[in-house]
């Protein structure tokens, strides 16, 4: 595993996207097969099954590090990776073996009906043998999320240049239902049987942010606009006699939406539609919020009950394959022409709807549409460019989303709790308040928003004006008042306030307003019946 | 109680006198120069002989005198001697014995010997107040020599290919500790002003550094490719560095050690350089005391204190305002 290894250290000792490239395009050109398509895996994101529990590694790594558990507990809770906190805390090991990344997950797959003393008896003597990276590697094979700062694009531009396959056609490749057990390098790579996986997806076209002002992207004439959904994204595959509904970050949720099994019956095979799984409202002809959604998120299966009270649908917005043709290098309006003439027929109880086209002839206009997207349940508009093709990934150009502003409200800081990971030294972790009368009711927590500069420095603060702790959290004088912004409310029967927000965040920190003036509860409920 | 903690900092009242405060006090001991536990507004201050001259330096026209390591002297019928804590050069912890009593403030301390600092000596005594900065088991630091070839390949490498290196470490003793960590034949060191700053006093009274080249609006950087160029961590991320165009950037710190922060850092290297002591020193410090009552004062207090607690120790927590570690506190002077 030292290949493997020293790659991961070389990418995780730079910052420079050239010089990762580099690294991987010279281990995908001299690793052995095996190992490629496993290192393929582990940087799209697929892992071994896990054959060892995260309790028990602790357990083990704990005792063999001569620490108590709740020690332990407490390390991990600064170090925020379960594998990098074993390696940290374990002896040196004793001596050293030079295997192969794929006989090492070997090994780790072979635990799987193996008794927990056989178990334990292995990864034990695995611990013992690695040294340095080859440790760490080996507890992050077994954890699983390995974040090397290597994005699957850049992946697959070094295997693109190790193996001279087109970039976005070997990003196809890689996508869909493959395990690294079932298949080869050259089945995966170089010489994949296109009928193999009728259920692979396309990548997904990604799109950036506007950036400042939607008028700046030219002639209104060149766009088409629609909603921008709270949903969840999903690319859905009509091939072979089966469905197939994919997630972005692609994973297969055709059991966890079972209503999309109907899509057959409407439409036929060789049909791959890009768009939105939303909860429907059927009476309303109109989406649910985000909330309803939410409660089949997660689920594995789903309760008939939760089939009533929030039936999924797919709003389409995007046509990829049309009568088993790959069409994504067609103009977005001729494919949005065909997905119209697809799904415009259907009745209105099909599992697959048209998202509409909103129409607009000058930016002014449009920019009024958006202003009404809450009402419509949408988070703001989506622009596309009309002769653009289905690009793979994040490219930018073609594909915009426009936002609405966040709802805010200003709030003042009652706790703050130090991060993990990368802010294991920092206050980043806040419990802000609102007024009700005379006291201040906490209502939400937020953590991001401010640079590290400000972190520093609340930091600081948070340390010289600690009034108790309660564990790892210390309660601050309320002093500190915050703008914080948020995407939506809901009602909460679970929080003390009756609110949750909905990606609440800290948009600036507000030097210049004193306490007494941050915004009261009642404000709060006014917003949640406004917008909840 | 031989000593106090009040909103000021530490005190001893029948000496009379406060030990690090952090508000003006009438007589300040200081056990070093960081910002942290050298406070500016005392009237009087009394420190190592060996940290004396940086204080001066760094909080100006202060009354301020310097006392030999080891030696002891009567303060108000208190016996007060300092001691070397091993963290930066001067750094000493305090002992105050009063009433046949005797406590000892660490300040901050390093167990393991380096090249630039006096070696940490430790203090028998009844109470012990410890700083904690890296108090958790995942901090175990690895020996100077391992840690001088890992820098040492790495500018090696940089220089071979005609790159800077660029090295983050706080000013006063990190800075001055890397340099005598390299190996200066691989090529010239250049050094940020508040490093260099930092370097003269230091020569001046005596320390031995290695030969070093100011960083100067007009320094002629072409005629020194390929050099260690050493500056605080925040100048890293400074229009400042731009001058050295593709550079590697590296930092030296014991927070290196979790791959967390150095992502967060955006530093190509992270390099675990440590002044403090890691979580083995930290016991063995505690141990060698003999201490039975601990007070743990900054870093992971409240694990460290239930872990002494464990161990048999009478324990606690105190509030004070040193800083967990300089990693964080430092910015470059523009």
């Amino acid at each position: 595993m030292r290949q493997f290894a020293d790659l991961f250290t070389t990418l995780d000792q730079t910052t420079k996207t050239s010089r990762k490239t580099a690294a991987l395009a010279g281990y995908f050109s001299t690793a052995p097969d095996d190992d490629k398509v496993w290192t393929i895996a582990l940087l799209s994101g697929r892992r071994p099954k896990r054959t060892v529990t995260v309790t028990q590694l602790a357990e083990w790594a704990a005792e063999k590090a001569g620490l108590p558990m709740w020690l332990f507990r407490a390390s991990y809770d600064v170090v925020g990776d379960l594998a990098e906190t074993i390696h940290l805390v374990l002896p040196a090991p004793e001596q050293t073996r030079d295997r192969s990344l794929s006989d090492w997950i070997g090994d780790i797959r072979a635990l799987a009906k193996a008794e927990e003393a056989l178990k334990r008896e292995a990864i034990l003597d695995a611990w013992n043998s690695l040294a340095g990276a080859e440790r760490f590697v080996f507890n992050k094979l077994i954890t699983g999320g390995f974040r090397v700062g290597v994005s699957q694009k850049l992946m697959t531009r070094a295997l693109g240049q190790a193996t001279d396959i087109p970039e976005a056609e070997l990003a196809h490749r890689l996508m869909g239902n493959w395990t690294p057990e079932t298949t080869s390098f050259a089945a995966l790579v170089t010489d994949p049987d296109p009928e193999a996986d009728l259920s692979r997806p396309y990548p997904f076209c990604l799109a950036h942010g506007v950036e400042d002002e939607a008028a700046a992207l030219g002639p209104a004439e060149d766009w088409r606009a629609e909603w921008k959904w709270d949903g969840i994204r999903g690319q859905l595959i009509l091939r072979g006699g089966q469905h197939y509904l994919w997630s972005r970050g692609e994973e297969l949720m055709t059991d966890r939406f079972p209503e999309l099994a109907r899509a057959l019956d409407f439409l036929p095979l060789g049909t791959v539609i890009d768009g939105e799984v939303v909860a429907w409202d059927a009476d309303a002809r109109a989406p649910m919020s985000f909330a309803a959604l939410q409660k089949r998120i997660g689920r594995k299966t789903v309760p008939k009950s939760l089939l009533t009270q929030a039936p999924a649908i797919l709003y389409a917005y995007d046509l990829l394959e049309d009568g088993g043709e790959d069409i994504r290098a067609k103009p977005f309006s001729e494919r949005r022409a065909r997905l119209d003439a697809l799904i415009a027929p259907l009745l209105a109880d099909a599992p697959v709807l048209l998202s509409p086209d909103l129409p607009f002839d000058d930016w002014d206009a449009l920019a009024k549409t958006r202003a009404g997207a809450r009402a419509a349940q949408a988070e703001g508009v989506m622009l596309k460019r009309a002769d653009s093709p289905y690009h793979a990934g994040r490219k930018k150009g073609d594909w915009w989303k426009w936002k609405l502003d966040p709802l805010t409200i200003d709030a003042v800081m009652i706790y703050a709790q130090a991060g993990h990971g990368r802010r294991a030294n920092l206050y980043t972790d806040f419990t802000f308040a609102v007024w009700k009368g005379n006291d201040l009711v906490p209502f939400t927590k937020a953590y991001s928003g401010l640079t590290d500069a400000e972190f520093r420095k609340i930091t600081h603060w948070v340390r010289r004006n600690t009034l108790a702790r309660f564990g790892p959290v210390r309660q601050v004088p309320p002093e500190q008042v915050f703008e914080i912004g948020f995407e939506g409310i809901q009602k909460s029967t679970r929080h003390k306030s009756g609110v949750a927000l909905r990606f609440p965040r800290m948009l600036r920190w507000r030097h210049d307003k004193p306490v007494q003036e941050i915004d009261t509860h009642a404000h709060l409920l006014n917003m949640l019946e406004e917008y909840g | 109680m031989v000593l106090e903690f009040t909103e000021d900092g530490i005190y001893c009242p029948a000496g009379r006198f406060h030990i690090d405060p952090w508000r003006p006090v009438d007589r300040a001991l200081v056990t070093h120069g960081h910002a942290d536990h050298a406070y500016p507004g005392h009237r009087h201050y009394l420190s190592s002989a060996g940290a004396a001259p940086v204080i001066r330096h760094r909080l100006g026209d202060i009354d301020i005198e310097g006392m030999p390591y080891d030696e002891t002297r009567d303060i108000n019928g208190v016996r007060v001697s300092f001691h070397p804590a091993g963290h930066v050069p001067g750094s000493a912890q305090i002992r105050v014995e009063h009433g046949g009593e005797v406590w000892v403030v660490s300040g901050d301390y390093k167990t393991t010997a380096d090249a630039l600092s006096e070696p940490w000596a430790p203090v028998r005594c009844h109470a012990f107040i410890t700083e904690c900065t890296f108090g958790l088991p995942i901090f175990d630091w690895r020996n100077d020599a391992e840690l001088s070839a890992e820098i040492n390949g790495w500018w090696q490498t940089n220089c071979a290919e005609g790159r800077f290196s660029m090295l983050g470490a706080y000013s006063l003793g990190k800075a001055q500790r890397v340099m005598t960590m390299v190996d200066p034949s691989i090529g010239p060191i250049l050094t940020h002003g508040a490093v260099e700053n930092t370097n003269e006093v230091l020569r001046a009274q005596g320390i031995a550094l290695p030969q070093t080249i100011r960083i100067t609006p007009d320094l002629d950087l072409k005629a020194h490719v390929g050099a260690l160029v050493v500056a605080p961590p925040g100048a890293l991320a400074q229009p400042w560095a731009r001058r050295f165009g593709q550079a590697s950037q590296g930092i030296a710190s014991g927070w290196m050690a979790l791959r967390g922060v150095r992502r967060r850092r955006a530093a190509d290297r992270g390099f675990v350089v440590s002044d403090h002591a890691d979580w083995k020193g930290l016991n063995a410090a505690v141990k060698e005391t003999g201490a039975s009552r601990i007070f743990t004062t900054h870093g992971y207090t409240a694990a460290f204190r239930q872990w002494l607690e464990e161990e048999g120790y009478d324990a606690q927590i105190v509030e004070t305002e040193y800083g967990d570690d300089l990693l964080e506190a430092e910015e470059a002077p523009a």
